[in-house]
C-alpha cells in the first residue's frame, strides 16, 4: 500500500469506480452482445497493452497511452468494417494477438502483471473522477445511438431508408467502449476488461424479452460483478480482476438457472 | 399512362453499376399516385436494387423524381430479429408520428395481444404485418414492398395482399412491390414493370396473362395456380 492513502481510501474510490465502469461496460456491451461482437469487445481490451507499456517506457500516463492504442485500433477496425464489410470479430481477431504480443514484449516485466490483471491499490481520487465522467458521457452519448445501432442491426437496409446513418453511430459507439474499457483497465487489467463488456449482457440476454429490461440488466448486472469483485478484493487482499470475473461468472450462471427454472415451470404443449 | 397531374414518380434511362456490374440498364417508367405497381423479374434482375436508388441508397446515373410531399415507407425482403430482444412496441417506436394502435390496426392485428410480444417470436405472417404497420408509422404515402409475403405461409399471404389492396383504395397510398407470382401481379396490382436489368415489359398488370408477354419475361409461358 502506498504511503498517505488509506485502504478505504482505495477501495472506496475502486469500488466507485467498479459501479461506474460496471454500470458503463454494460451497458455498452449490451450492443456489442446483439452484434454479436463478443470477441471484439474482449479483443480489444487487450489492445490496451501495448499503450500502457508506451506509457511505462516513456514515462507519462500509461492510460493515455492505453486509450490512444484503443481509439486509433477503434477506427482502423471501422474503417477496415465500412470498405470491406467484413465482420468486426474477424478484424478484431486479426490484430489483437499481435497487439497482445507486440505488448507482452515491450512492457517491463515488473509492471506486466498490474497491467494484465489491475491494481486497486493504486487507484487516485483523480482515476475515480475520471472514470465517473467518462462513465456518464459514454452511457449518454450511447443512449442516444443505440436504437439507431439496433435497427441497423435489424436491417441495414431498413435503417438507411429512414435516414439512419450506421456507419457514424458505429464509429461513435467504438470510441465509446475503447474510453469504457481504458477506464476499467485501471482495476480490471487489460486482459480481463473484455470480460466486463461481455459477460453481464449476456446474463441479461438470457433473461430479457426486450430492450428496455435488457440494456438496464446488462448495466445493473456489470455493477454487480464490478463493485462485488472490487469488494472482494479488498478484503481478501488479491487482485481484482479475477474477482470480477468470478462475480460476474456468478451473475450469469444465476441467470441460466432463472432461465432454466422458467423453461420447467412452462405448462408443455 | 394516366395524366402528368397525377404522377408521383418518373424515373428516366435509370443505371446502376455496382463494383463494375451492370445490375439496372436505362430503366424507365412513370407511375401515378394511389395505384399499384408490381416488379416481376426472375433472380438477379436488379429488382431490388431498383428500390434502392428509389431510397438513394445506391449511387445511379439517370433520373429519379418523386413528386412533392412523398413520404416513403419501406419493407425489405429479410430481416434478423430472432436474437434481439427488442418488443413489438419497441420496434414500432423507433419510428414516429401515428398512433400505434392505428397502424397495427390498418393490419388487423390486435394491438393489446401483440405489443409486448418479442419480434423474433412472431409468426411469418406477423411479423409481415407488423412490418407493413412499421412502414405507415411517419405516415407514409408510398410503399416499397420487396416480396412481401417472404416467409408466409401460403394461406396467409393472399389475406396480407388484399389488406394492401385496401390500403391502397382507402387512403390513396402508392404501392411499388416486387412479387413472383402471376396471380399476385394480375389480382393486386395496377401496372406491371418486368425487369430483367433492362425493361423487358412496362404497361397494365392484366397483360401478364399474355402468354407472349409471360414468354418474353420467363423464356416459357407459365401454368396459372392459384398461387403461381
Amino acid at each position: 500500500m502506498r504511503e498517505g492513502i488509506h485502504t478505504t481510501d482505495f477501495l472506496t474510490y475502486s469500488l466507485i469506480i467498479g459501479v461506474f465502469v460496471g454500470l458503463s461496460a454494460g451497458y455498452l456491451g449490451s450492443i456489442m452482445v446483439l452484434e454479436k461482437m463478443a470477441l471484439v469487445g474482449d479483443a480489444l481490451s487487450h489492445v490496451a497493452l501495448p499503450g500502457l507499456a508506451l506509457g511505462i517506457l516513456f514515462n507519462f500516463n500509461p492510460f493515455i497511452g492505453a486509450f490512444g492504442f484503443l481509439f486509433v485500433s477503434a477506427v482502423i477496425i471501422w474503417y477496415i468494417g465500412k470498405i470491406t464489410k467484413l465482420s468486426y470479430e474477424a478484424i478484431v481477431g486479426a490484430i489483437f494477438t499481435l497487439a497482445l504480443a507486440i505488448g507482452i514484449l515491450i512492457i517491463p516485466e515488473v509492471d506486466l502483471l498490474e497491467a494484465l490483471f489491475g491494481d486497486i491499490t493504486k487507484v487516485t481520487l483523480t482515476d475515480m473522477l475520471t472514470a465517473i465522467v467518462i462513465s456518464v458521457v459514454a452511457i449518454l452519448l450511447t443512449k442516444v445511438i443505440y436504437r439507431r445501432i439496433v435497427l441497423g442491426m435489424i436491417s441495414e437496409d431498413l435503417a438507411a431508408s429512414t435516414g439512419v446513418n450506421i456507419a457514424r453511430a458505429n464509429l461513435l459507439y467504438l470510441l465509446l467502449v475503447s474510453l469504457v474499457v481504458a477506464v476499467g483497465l485501471r482495476i480490471v487489467g487489460t486482459l480481463l476488461v473484455g470480460f466486463l463488456v461481455v459477460v453481464p449482457a449476456a446474463a441479461a440476454k438470457t433473461v430479457s424479452t426486450n430492450l428496455l429490461k435488457y440494456s438496464i440488466l446488462s448495466a445493473l448486472f456489470g455493477a454487480l460483478s464490478s463493485s462485488s469483485g472490487v469488494l472482494l478484493a479488498g478484503y481478501l487482499n488479491l487482485p481484482a480482476g479475477p474477482l470480477v470475473v468470478f462475480s460476474g461468472v456468478a451473475v450469469f450462471l444465476a441467470t441460466v438457472l432463472v432461465k432454466w427454472s422458467h423453461r420447467h415451470a412452462e405448462p408443455r404443449t | 399512362m394516366g395524366n402528368t397531374k397525377d404522377c408521383i414518380l418518373e424515373v428516366s434511362n435509370l443505371s446502376v453499376k455496382l463494383q463494375d456490374q451492370i445490375i439496372l440498364d436505362n430503366v424507365s417508367f412513370r407511375l401515378r399516385k394511389g395505384t399499384a405497381l408490381a416488379i416481376l423479374g426472375p433472380n438477379g434482375a436488379g429488382k431490388t436494387t431498383l428500390f434502392k436508388a428509389l431510397l438513394n441508397l445506391v449511387p445511379y446515373t439517370g433520373k429519379i423524381e418523386w413528386k412533392s410531399k412523398v413520404k416513403i415507407g419501406y419493407v425489405p425482403q429479410s430481416i434478423s430479429v430472432k436474437d434481439i430482444p427488442i418488443s413489438v412496441k419497441e420496434f414500432l417506436t423507433f419510428k414516429k408520428g401515428s398512433s400505434i394502435s392505428e397502424c397495427l390496426g390498418a393490419v388487423r392485428l390486435d394491438a393489446k395481444k401483440i405489443l409486448d410480444k418479442g419480434l423474433g417470436l412472431l409468426s411469418g405472417g406477423e411479423l409481415r404485418r407488423v412490418l407493413i404497420a412499421w412502414s405507415l408509422m411517419d405516415k407514409s404515402n408510398v410503399l416499397l414492398f420487396d416480396e412481401p409475403t417472404t416467409g408466409v405461409d401460403l394461406d396467409s399471404e393472399e389475406p396480407i395482399y388484399v389488406m394492401l389492396n385496401e390500403l391502397k383504395r382507402k387512403h390513396r397510398i402508392t404501392i411499388l412491390l416486387i412479387s413472383h407470382s402471376i396471380h399476385i401481379v394480375e389480382e393486386y396490382s395496377d401496372y406491371l414493370l418486368a425487369l430483367n436489368r433492362c425493361t423487358t415489359f412496362f404497361g397494365e398488370s392484366k397483360e401478364i396473362m399474355n402468354p407472349s408477354l409471360q414468354k418474353t419475361i420467363y423464356g416459357e409461358t407459365v401454368c396459372r395456380g392459384p398461387i403461381a
